[in-house]
């Protein structure tokens, strides 16, 4: 935390001198802690992509059908949105390795604004979906009414706004801490010599953006044989 | 006198002047783990409490004064509390966060405002798990019912309060996960030079095994939690067999975590073990090398054995087989850690003083308890004994005679260092045997009502378990006339005891060679450079010294 922080010296025996790691100014530590964080979110995600596996092999058809449903059009975009992002934001850490913060905060505002239309995007689907009866607690998806969907759609169904859900609270987590990243860097606390913040948001949003990479195949590409469907779409 | 670090601190947000403000926003490891300490401890008592009430309702067959009901909200109490808020938080919270960063000779944790953030995300988790329990409705307690475990799909019917139980789970959940994340970091950065892992205390080991459980394993139930509670709220038929869901699935990733969760709680402990036998033997520990492998190799099988939970619950006959021996495979390096402190005692100069004795009373017990396990491992006899008070009581020989009684063992080993106090050696004695006796004369007639087919969770029995449950009952009340004994002989200790001076015990690691006690806020004046092994002793007396700058002098 402290700039001016001095590291401690160790003497052993022979009278030689250690250098001794301090938890202040400990770069090395900080993107260790940060991988490690990483490390939960994938075993997090990892979980639900074990349910969603163990239930496609159950319900085969069903999720392949339900697949078919949803708009690949939006969802085609929406993976180019996010993989632009993230480009930006590994630019704009190469930027301020460089030293150009300026270019630097302009990529990071580029990141944020694509993140922002990522999330419009996904409300412009939801709602969507929400208008033709498919939606979380809505009765498409609650089982033994005149509505209900086959118990296969249902779990699909279930699983798609839990973790697309899921996913875009990510976003809006990565939203909130890159515009507390502009603030730190307008402070002066963020500086090409000590970026580690700035390191790790991208590091973040490196992992958010990969889990879309295999939440859009599984979700939006096991129906797409079906090609009317891609025409089609809802 | 100098000044500990009772008497000034670093704060998280600015320099508070006052005292109380110090302690609720101090960074300081040594603080944060004390304050962990005191509400796991009251929270500890509360669920003695209730363990006590059920003790009572069971006196005699029949309801006494509480209903079916209640006494379902009173085991999951007892449970949620126990595992959720004592347990699983446990050691490394409290000595972890104490003792760990001393041993290692560094200042702090790795990230030590992380370290405050995480205390504070416990006690929110504390608040909302006893949020529902002042929830009334129907002018009755409408705590969750389900038992700890929240197996579905009862727990996505019931009435009762289960979604705040549920996100009080998921908090405490993420406070684990951040706890054994700053450990991982301050374990692999912050060793004093020179010490390398295999000169580590073997405590170290031990938080080291915890912290890749924590984080690993934590984040699956965390999601399942979090599912569970978009199924109540939504009804999205994941664990639901009425929309095609499969409730046994809830079981699987359960486990996934809480089975692993198990070894998270004993590792530590054990570490503690390690470091007591060795320092009350005046011998160098035997098997350095295997205690601290063993340790990574419990937390990595214990990762694989799940399924021993799912016995009776729909499982392919080639699962549980492989299940029930990859179970029978933890027994291994548990073992050998056990041959290893027996070995250490072998010629050593053995001094019985309290937390020796709480250490070779543990011995006992946890053999009991982790030999009974095997038995239930066995798929045949875990038909038959599968949700008993054979189990239970297993559970309990192992985790509170295992890892409490250790938890017991370290608060009074790190008691002199923590406190710069000493308790009254002769009074601790004592509440240790009544403690012990008190502890098997509760759980070991539970073998026996349990092999004999009393089931679990049951607030009435037939009149043939009467005599266990009436021995089971006077058990408790020694049993815990120990445990307020133990604890007024530290409080008094705390209070008027003598000074303890640096290094009582005569012990070799790091967090002994304090500059004063207790310890001053940045610990080590300065830090020494580590070329020895964590335990050398010769003829009894301890190798390495060093002098007021903590150069090595030997």
């Amino acid at each position: 935390m402290s700039h001016e922080y001095v590291p401690e010296i160790a003497v052993d025996r022979e009278g030689k001198e250690h250098e001794v790691q301090g938890w202040q100014d400990d770069t090395y530590g900080g993107k260790l802690g940060f991988w490690l964080f990483m490390f939960t979110e994938v075993m997090m995600f990892g979980a639900m992509f074990l349910i969603l596996t163990y239930y496609f092999s159950l319900h085969h058809q069903d999720f392949i059908n339900a697949s078919a449903s949803l708009n690949r059009v939006l969802g085609g975009v929406n993976t180019v949105v996010l993989l632009f992002s993230a480009l930006t934001m590994g630019l704009g850490l190469l930027k301020m390795r460089s030293g150009d913060v300026k270019g630097a905060k302009l990529m990071i505002w580029a990141t944020i604004l694509l993140a922002i239309v990522f999330l419009g995007i996904k409300a412009v689907e939801w709602t969507a979906e929400y208008q033709h009866g498919v939606f979380l607690g809505l009765e498409a998806l609650q089982a033994g009414n005149e509505f209900s969907k086959p118990f296969g759609e249902i779990l699909f169904f279930g699983m798609y706004f839990t973790m697309t859900g899921l996913h875009g609270f990510h976003i809006i987590i990565g939203i909130g801490i890159m515009l507390w990243l502009l603030k730190r860097i307008n402070a002066g606390k963020v500086t090409p010599h000590h970026h580690i913040l700035h390191f790790n948001i991208a590091l973040y949003w490196d992992l958010v953006h990969l889990i879309w990479v295999f939440v859009f195949p599984y979700f939006y590409m096991i129906g797409a044989g079906d090609i009317a469907g891609v025409v089609n779409g809802h | 006198m100098s000044k500990s670090y009772f008497d000034e601190t670093h704060c998280a947000i600015g320099h508070p002047k006052s005292t109380f403000m110090q302690w609720m926003l101090t960074v300081d490891h040594k603080r944060i783990g004390l304050m962990y300490a005191a509400v796991m401890f009251t929270f500890f008592f509360i669920a003695v409490a209730t363990a006590l009430a059920m003790r009572f309702e069971l006196f005699a067959p029949g309801a006494q004064y509480m209903d079916g009901d209640t006494f379902n909200q009173a085991f999951t109490l007892h449970g949620v509390i126990m595992v959720f808020l004592f347990i699983i938080p446990g050691i490394p919270a409290v000595f972890g966060n104490i003792v760990m960063p001393l041993m290692i000779g560094a200042k702090d944790v790795s990230f030590p405002r992380l370290n405050w953030f995480t205390f504070w995300l416990y006690i929110v988790g504390c608040i909302v798990a006893l949020s529902s329990l002042f929830n009334f409705s129907d002018g009755a307690f409408n705590f969750a019912d389900t038992g700890w475990t929240f197996y579905a799909p009862y727990s996505l019917n019931t009435g009762t309060n289960v979604i705040t139980t549920l996100v009080a789970a998921f908090i405490l959940g993420m406070a684990s996960i951040l706890t054994g994340l700053n450990f991982l970091v301050t374990i692999h950065r912050l060793r004093a030079p020179g010490m390398d892992f295999f000169k580590m205390p073997l405590f170290v080991w031990g938080i080291y095994a915890t912290a890749w459980i924590q984080l690993l394993a934590t984040p699956v139930v965390g999601i399942t939690l979090i599912l569970a509670i978009l199924e109540k709220f939504f009804g999205i038929g994941i664990f639901d067999p009425s929309k095609g869901g499969d409730p046994v699935l809830f079981q699987h990733l359960f486990w996934i975590y809480s089975h692993p969760a198990v070894y998270l709680m004993i590792l530590p402990a054990f570490g503690i073990m390690s470091e007591i036998i060795p320092v009350f033997s005046r011998r160098e520990v035997f098997g350095y090398r295997t205690i601290a492998l063993s340790s990574a190799s419990i937390a990595g099988i214990g990762y694989l054995v799940w399924g021993h939970h799912l016995y009776t619950s729909g499982m392919s006959d080639l699962a549980k087989t492989i299940f029930s021996f990859l179970t029978f495979f933890v027994a291994v390096p548990t073992g050998v850690k056990f041959y290893d402190w027996v070995a250490t005692m072998y010629k050593g100069k053995i001094v019985l003083s309290t937390p020796m004795l709480w250490a070779l009373g543990t011995m006992v017990t946890f053999a009991i308890g982790g030999l009974t396990g095997v038995t239930i491992a066995m798929v045949g006899v875990d038909i038959h004994l599968q949700d008993t008070y054979y189990t239970v009581a297993h559970f309990h020989y192992a985790i509170l005679g295992g890892v409490v009684f250790l938890l017991f063992a370290g608060m009074h080993y790190w008691f002199p260092l923590i406190t710069g106090k000493m308790y009254n050696e002769t009074h601790a004695k004592i509440a240790f045997w009544l403690n012990f006796i008190g502890f098997n004369v509760l759980w070991f007639p539970m073998f026996i009502a349990g092999y004999l087919g009393m089931p679990r969770r049951y607030f009435d029995y037939l009149p043939e378990f009467q005599i266990y449950h009436q021995i089971s009952f006077w058990g408790a009340i020694i049993f815990i006339t120990g445990l307020a004994y133990m604890f007024y002989v530290l409080i008094q200790g705390w209070r008027k005891g003598e000074s303890a001076g640096v290094n009582p015990w005569r012990a070799t690691t790091l967090e002994w060679h304090l500059p004063t006690s207790p310890p001053p806020l940045e610990n080590h004046t300065k830090v020494p450079y580590v070329d020895f092994n964590p335990y050398e002793y010769h003829h009894g007396e301890p190798v390495v010294k060093f002098d007021e700058n903590m150069k090595r002098i030997d």
